[in-house]
């Protein structure tokens, strides 16, 4: 028989793991359970974070909000605050596998799991979210740009685990858009994934974060592309030199789903496309949609 | 703090207390140790539906929850949707509709429209793909899906 522990608070949970740090965290199960059926795996204990409520729902802020870990993707998508000032977290929220799978997996998991092809987190990077982790010495606070260390690997220390994420509410004059290019909109595991987030003054990009995702053994900023594009007037030939160099800047992943070729052209136009609807003003949640084929 | 002496957890209506593994398949509970055979595993990995039962009425696949998640809580299986004999407007829509072909797909279907007609009774195409986007159907290509759906609502008869 699994041990499971259901903590009924955080700090309860914290000295579980501290005493036994072997203890299998389980959120909405949606990545662990595959895995455990398909290599007929066991475990000895569990630690249900679905039972611990700090780690639960949205909370909204003037400047910000702070996301529970073990917050669903369909509670996101529905989240009113989210659908009005961070529509992309909204819009890839609706793109985590089907309905079923939207009630269960969590942000936290998504984050944890740290496959290149999670979709939230492009986003993320995008958003410049910070993600605060917490063990048993206390909490920490990550930018997201240095959550991921290397394939499939988060910077959580022994006892540690994801408790929230914390979003800065975007400046009024920011566009927000995300794009998945995957084989079928629900349920795909994406081959291309970016998010990006940008602030224009006088038709110039004050300031951008691109995200992509699938492109690397991490998901990655697109440094380049930014360092380009930011304090540049936007105009045509900006948003074709952004996709070059987009296409240019990462080592995708040579794998069965799509060849790493592939990827670059597909990343170079999906940024090239977004700095295009920049221009034509293309930017409601609407023209950020197109997730799917 | 474990499953000792067993999970509790209402069950198409009656509660129910189940000594197993506390990671054990909410899947396997319900069709083995429950007797209600009528989930049906396709995949086992989340991908296809057939599974899928209503837990505290939002729809989630039964292959992918662990027993000890579900204390507590309020689980729905298609057995439930029949009630004395009679079956649920969207089972008779099916039948007359030709929503079911080789009906592998059916149960996990079903129940996931019922969640979705309990939220918004008269969806239209776009909302009852969107709501199936995680049911996979190999037989039908959704259009007797979508047309027994269509016969459920208002004029629907006339189509
Ligand atoms: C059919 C299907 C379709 C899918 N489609 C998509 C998709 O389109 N896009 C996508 O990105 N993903 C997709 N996924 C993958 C999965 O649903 C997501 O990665 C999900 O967010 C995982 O969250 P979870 O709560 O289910 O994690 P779990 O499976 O419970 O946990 C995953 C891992 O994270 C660890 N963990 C969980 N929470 C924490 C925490 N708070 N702190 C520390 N560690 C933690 C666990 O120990 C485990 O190792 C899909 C999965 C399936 C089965
Ligand atoms: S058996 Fe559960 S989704 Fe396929
Ligand atoms: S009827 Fe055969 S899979 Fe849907």
């Amino acid at each position: 028989m699994t041990l499971a522990y259901t903590p009924s608070n955080l700090d309860e949970a914290l000295q579980i793991l501290a005493d036994h740090p072997d203890t299998v965290l389980v959120a909405g199960c949606t990545d662990l359970m595959v895995v455990d059926y398909a290599m007929g795996r066991r475990h000895d204990a569990v630690l249900d974070l679905l039972a611990v409520p700090e780690l639960h729902g949205i909370a909204v802020s003037d400047d910000a909000i702070s996301i529970g870990a073990t917050t669903k993707f369909r509670e996101i998508l529905n989240h009113a605050e989210v659908q009005k000032n961070y529509p992309m977290l909204a819009e890839v929220a609706g793109t985590v596998g089907g309905w079923q799978i939207q009630n269960r997996a969590t942000i936290g998991g998504n984050i944890a799991n740290a496959s290149p092809a999670g979709d939230s987190l492009p986003v993320l990077l995008a958003l410049g979210a910070q993600v605060e982790v917490r063990g048993a010495a206390g909490p920490r606070i990550i930018p997201y740009e240095a959550m991921h260390l290397g394939y499939r690997r988060v910077d959580l220390r022994p006892g540690e685990l994801i408790t929230r994420v914390r979003i800065q509410k975007p400046a009024a004059n920011t566009v927000q858009m995300y794009k998945k290019v995957g084989t079928r909109a629900a349920q795909a595991i994406s081959k291309v994934v970016v998010g990006l987030c940008a602030t224009i003054v006088d038709d110039s990009v004050a300031e951008i974060r691109i995200g992509a995702g699938s492109v690397a053994a991490t998901p990655v900023r697109l440094d380049r592309t930014e360092a380009r594009v930011r304090g540049a007037r936007l105009e045509p030939s900006l948003a074709d030199e952004a996709g070059r160099i987009a296409s240019t800047e990462v080592a995708p992943i040579d794998d069965v789903r799509s060849t790493a070729e592939y990827r670059s052209f597909v990343l170079g136009r999906v940024v090239r496309r977004m700095l295009l609807n920049m221009i034509s003003g293309e930017t409601g949640p609407n023209s950020t949609a197109g997730s799917g084929s | 703090m474990t499953g000792k002496g067993g999970i509790s957890f209402s069950l198409n209506g009656k509660a129910v207390k189940v000594d197993l593994d506390p990671m054990s398949r909410l899947l396997d509970v319900v069709r083995e140790h429950c007797e209600l055979p009528g989930s049906k595993e396709g995949c086992g990995e989340g991908e296809c539906g057939a599974c899928a039962v209503l837990l505290d009425d939002e729809p989630v696949c039964s292959c992918l929850v662990p027993l000890i998640q579900v204390r507590g809580r309020t689980v729905r299986t298609i057995e439930d949707l029949e009630t004395g004999g009679v079956l649920d407007p969207i089972q008779e829509a099916f039948v007359e509709a030709g929503g079911v072909q080789c009906g592998a797909c059916t149960p996990g279907i079903l129940i996931t429209l019922r969640a979705l007609l309990d939220r918004n009774p008269a969806p239209n195409r776009t909302e009852v793909r969107e709501a199936l986007g995680g049911n996979l159907c190999r037989c039908t290509g959704y259009e007797g899906i979508l047309r027994s759906v269509e016969a459920l609502l208002p004029g629907g008869d006339e189509s």
